[in-house]
């Protein structure tokens, strides 16, 4: 009935709580388990035992870094929620690392779930009670209005709309090859696998760009990373902490012993915004432990999507500040002048600030609901957001299916390098059209028939 | 009405492709078959190409044969012209064509149905059901005798309330010189079956001795000509070409002239034509753009001056009709000897059909061919054949046979046909078949004898032949698998010659076989065994070989689905009392009924979620029967 294969999704809220769960199911949750999680109870003796939370480090399958610390539970069939073997991994909270756990089970074998499918699985199983169908369809049903509702958000609409011209030259690609095979003897253009060559082309870079802005847009999937930086004692530490207040969600904390950085997730209007407090820069001091440390925080500024550049208002404006806002060079930042609760010193009016200037007082708040709506305001305006015309990988199913979507192509591609017959082409078309269905719904024969019958004249 | 003495198990209504098959099937199986034609002299009659097979319907051909059927049989006897198409293209979408000699082909079918035992031969037109209540006794025929039977198939081709049309002048017939069938088709309706109308048409058949085929190109047919049944060592009937003819400027000008009394264009006609074969006046009006068409000029049999110029069916009016004929190089002089028409007929939704083709709304009733909305002698044929086992198989109490979507054609179409319906004549194209690379004509014999065995078609001898072919072809994957090379002085020269120096020893032959540029034409130089094979098992090993990993991705797609697929769904399971169920979906399984699982899945519009919801059902509903 259904393929029983392994999937995996994130079963907490995004964006809030202190713990993130992500749940996998299916036969290679205990491998998955294996690969992601190492913890000093499963190692000696017969790994996990079913039901018992073990404490260990959540990790990287592919390169065997760190991720997080968390505890794994893996509950075997049939005593689980779906009646498969369920795993459950819990993190710190927050949209990166929750997301970077779903990540390292998708590299390990899962599948991104589908929404509502654990649900599904449940109750195929018959996990769930007959009687409850009802409640439960009206849960898959509204969960899928929820993802028809994203569907509609702007953002969802322009990948639609890119999808959805990817799938057109597909389809055209396909019907030339499945003409050229159902009608041998009508008078198809010889030069069809030319024309179909061009067509995939162009949707295999079109796809290959798409793809792009998921690496580079991190903003839609980690949301976006402001770096604090200043000279010490600038009140960085405070204004980290005025900005993580109980009104936003703290999601994690990182103590960045390994990389004298110090990150917190907040959420900003729904913006996870990820604040990376630096050491504080001193450039001509003649520590070397230090300058290592300098040099670590201005690494971190090409990173950085935006860079909050503290100037300490109650000292006279250090040459080295100066230097450094040379040294952004075209990283956007912005002028944040601490400590306006006291009397003014430095003049501001020496530091180039292209974005401008913002004053604020971590002690009695003054300012920072106007910085986190400049900051918003930044990054919503930003051309990475918005992003015009085109369209923006936000999440990793469409990711994933975009990823297979070129994998067919390129498989197209080498199999009519090599010369093979037109039917295996066509399966090569039908699959990156298949995997792109799941995003725009299912392409049909009749489709098919349809555009060929309109642009070719065959049959007799 | 007076009723007929003998009691039959199956009535066939209808001789055409379906109708033989389908009186054959049943008799053959060891039920009292009748089989009913308005009249006896038209049997088995090809009323338009005088062609089978081609792409996708060659393959329906040997699905039919390996059932145990007729078709292919017939087509080898009488065929006049054998081409194998896509010969460049992979073994799947290969497929046999042959032209027939028209009248031989209709006389060899109905020598062959008036000499098998347990069927009867009468002529008669069926007008209407004979029903007791709402249990289905028989036929009631024009000439007032009621024939009673078990079961009934109905094969009324293009008869139904036929209505043809030359121009804007229209007539009742069911074939051009053939009355139609009335009646019938009112009653189905009033017995609630969905009737409706679809289009079709042909071309003028052409007088040969006015057609300059010192101009054209002739198309010779392939030498030795490729049979289609497995049971057919070669072909023996003399081979004549066909010709190819074109149209030009001149010739759609002269079209576009007549529109204004084509029926299609002047709104006559209601019943929709099929895209795939459209008239000419269509494909001149659609592709403006296009300076010419390309027409095939094939011989109607050898005994006659009649020509079939293909892809050139109208409606036109007959002066339109001989003036574009006559404007195209060499048929200039042309006669029309039979002008060429369209015809509307009555057919039944196929939604209202089980995938035995047994009707949802009345036991014991089948349909098979045009009147489920399919075009072709070919697809006719195969769901023939597949209405005439189960109407045979239901009288003798045994469980009836629905053929799979990854195993043959005929089960892509009836499945195609059962759970989307219809909107045009529906042909079948090798693109519908998901499993293409697993549905080809070499191995058809491999996905149906052992079904066709097992109904009671295919004789013991013809069994045993393929029982010894299919072990030969595991033997010799068994031996290419093990064989290896030793790379002796001979092997190293052979690789080089073949441009695979780069060979290991103890490389497989399987390996060597699985490249392109190596076939048993090149390993029977140091592989000496191989020429001890048939032609059959080497062509198997071949294709299994060279095609491995794209069949067992296949096999391992239809693996997934197999529980789908084989979810049976009880006929009287009340959707209405699923909780869960939106009312479209709800709505949709009412009026489709699905068999199985897989059928409801494939029905539009219902969802992946519905398909959960009725899986748990049918789960809940086979734990209690197991329980009890």
């Amino acid at each position: 009935m259904y393929i029983r294969d392994t999937i995996a999704a994130i079963a907490t809220p995004l964006g809030s709580g202190g713990v993130g769960i992500i749940r996998v199911s299916g036969p290679e949750a205990t491998q998955i388990a294996e690969k992601v999680f190492t913890g000093s109870g499963t190692k000696n003796g017969g790994g996990f035992e079913s039901h018992r939370l073990f404490y260990g480090h959540l990790i990287n399958p592919l390169d065997g870094t760190l991720i997080d610390e968390g505890m794994a539970v893996l509950m075997r069939a049939p005593r689980s929620y779906t009646r498969e073997d369920v795993l459950e991994l819990h993190c710190h909270g927050g949209y990166y690392l929750v997301q970077a756990v779903l990540q390292a089970c998708i590299s390990a074998g899962a599948r991104l779930a589908e929404a509502g499918e654990f649900t599904r699985r449940a109750f195929l199983n018959g996990r769930i009670d007959l009687a409850q169908a009802e409640s439960i369809m009206d849960l898959i049903a509204s969960r899928t209005e929820r993802s028809l509702g994203l569907a509609q958000s702007q953002l969802e609409g322009h990948l639609s709309r890119s999808l959805a011209a990817l799938k057109a030259p597909l389809v055209e690609a396909l019907a030339l090859v499945e003409a050229h095979i159902d009608f041998p003897e009508d008078e198809v253009d010889p030069a069809v696998f030319a024309v179909v060559e061009t067509r995939v082309a162009s949707v295999s870079s079109d796809v290959g760009r798409l793809l792009a802005t998921y690496a580079t847009g991190k903003v839609l999937r980690d949301g976006v990373s402001v770096l604090l930086l200043g000279l010490p004692n600038a009140g960085k530490s405070s204004l980290l902490n005025a900005l993580s207040g109980t009104d936003r969600a703290i999601v994690s904390e990182l103590p960045g012993t390994t990389r004298d950085l110090i990150e917190e997730t907040v959420s900003f209007k729904g913006l996870p915004v990820k604040i990376i407090d630096a050491a504080g820069i001193r450039a001509h001091h003649a520590d070397c432990v230090e300058q290592e440390g300098v040099r670590r925080a201005l690494d971190k500024v090409s990173e950085a999507d935006l860079v909050l550049l503290l100037v300490d208002g109650t000292v006279p404006l250090a040459e080295e500040l100066i230097e450094l806002t040379v040294s952004l060079g075209s990283n956007p930042y912005l002028v944040v002048v601490t400590k306006s609760d006291l009397p003014r010193c430095a003049d501001i009016s020496r530091l180039s600030a292209p974005l401008g200037v913002s004053e604020i007082s971590a002690k009695n708040r003054f300012g920072i609901d106007q910085l986190v709506t400049l900051i918003y305001d930044h990054f919503v305006q930003s051309d990475v957001l918005s992003a015009g015309e085109g369209a923006v990988i936000s999440n990793v199913r469409h990711r994933d299916i975009l990823a297979r979507v070129q994998q067919s192509l390129q498989s197209f591609d080498n199999n009519l390098q090599l010369d093979l017959p037109p039917e295996l082409l066509a399966l090569d078309i039908r699959a990156a059209l298949d995997a792109l269905g799941e995003i725009t719904g299912e392409t049909t024969t009749d489709d098919l028939l349809d555009l060929i019958f309109s642009s070719f004249c065959v049959g007799k | 009405m007076h009723s007929y003495e003998t009691k039959y198990d199956v009535i066939v209504v209808g001789a055409g492709h379906a109708g033989c098959e389908a009186a054959l099937a049943a008799a053959r199986m060891g039920c009292l078959t009748l089989l009913l034609n308005m009249s006896l002299d038209g049997m088995a009659v090809m009323s338009c190409n005088p062609s089978i097979g081609g792409l996708a319907k060659g393959h329906l051909v040997r699905e039919i044969d390996a059932l145990g059927g007729e078709m292919a049989k017939n087509i080898d006897a009488t065929g006049i012209q054998f081409r194998v198409l896509n010969t460049r293209k992979g073994p799947a979408v290969r497929a046999g064509r042959a032209q027939a000699d028209k009248q031989l082909y209709r006389l060899r079918m109905k020598r062959v149905l008036e000499q098998q035992d347990n069927l009867h031969v009468k002529q008669g037109e069926v007008t209407a059901l004979y029903l007791e209540g709402d249990q289905l006794r028989g036929v009631d025929t024009r000439s007032g005798i009621r024939f009673l039977g078990k079961t009934v198939v109905l094969t009324t081709g293009t008869f139904m309330r036929g209505l043809i049309h030359i121009g804007l002048i229209n007539y009742s017939g069911g074939r051009a010189g053939d009355l139609p069938s009335l009646g019938l088709s009112d009653q189905l309706r009033s017995l609630g079956f969905e009737v409706g109308r679809l289009k079709t048409g042909t071309p003028a058949r052409l007088d040969g001795r006015t057609i300059d085929f010192g101009r054209l190109e002739a198309q010779y047919s392939d030498d030795p000509p490729v049979p289609f049944s497995f049971s057919t060592e070669r072909i023996t009937m003399p081979q004549v070409p066909c010709y190819i003819a074109y149209t030009n400027p001149r010739t759609h000008e002269i079209i576009r002239s007549g529109l204004d009394r084509s029926p299609l264009y002047a709104g006559v006609i209601e019943g929709i034509g099929p895209r795939y074969c459209p008239s000419i006046e269509d494909k001149v009006v659609r592709f403006p753009e296009k300076e010419r068409h390309q027409t095939f000029i094939e011989p109607e049999g050898l005994d006659t001056v009649e020509y079939y110029p293909s892809g050139m069916s109208t409606s036109l009016p007959i002066d339109i009709q001989i003036a574009f004929y006559r404007s195209m190089a060499g048929l200039e002089q042309v006669e029309i000897m039979r002008p060429a028409y369209g015809i509307e007929y009555d057919y039944v939704n196929p939604v209202q059909l089980h995938a035995t083709l047994e009707t949802k709304l009345i036991a014991n009733l089948f349909h098979a061919g045009q009147i489920n909305g399919t075009s072709g002698y070919e697809e006719a044929a195969g769901q023939g054949i597949l209405a005439g086992i189960n109407a045979a198989l239901k009288v003798q109490g045994r469980q009836p046979i629905m053929l799979g979507r990854h195993e043959s054609y005929i089960g892509v179409m009836v499945d195609d046909l059962v759970t989307l319906g219809t909107k045009e004549p529906y042909r079948m194209f090798t693109s519908r078949a998901e499993y293409r690379l697993l549905l080809r004509e070499d191995n058809a014999d491999i996905r149906l004898r052992e079904i066709g065995h097992a109904v009671g078609l295919v004789d013991e001898a013809t069994y045993a032949g393929f029982c010894q072919k299919r072990v030969q072809i595991k033997e010799e994957l068994e031996r290419v698998q093990s064989t290896r090379l030793t790379l002796s002085a001979a092997e190293k020269s052979w690789c080089e010659r073949h441009g695979c120096a780069d060979l290991q020893k103890g490389a497989s032959y399987e390996q060597l076989l699985r490249r392109p540029e190596i076939g048993y034409q090149q390993l029977r130089e140091i592989d000496p065994q191989v020429t001890e094979l048939p032609g059959a098992v080497r062509e198997q090993v071949e294709i299994q070989v060279k095609y491995q990993g794209y069949i067992e991705r296949q096999l391992e797609q239809i693996e997934r689905m197999r529980k789908q697929e084989e979810a049976r769904i009880p006929s009287d399971l009340d959707y209405k009392a699923i909780p869960g169920l939106t009312s479209e979906v709800r709505e949709k399984l009412e009026r489709f009924r699905p068999d199985t699982l897989g059928q409801a899945a494939r029905i539009q519009g219902v969802t992946p979620a519905a398909i959960a919801i009725i899986a748990v059902i049918l789960k809940g509903r086979g734990d209690q029967q197991g329980e009890s």
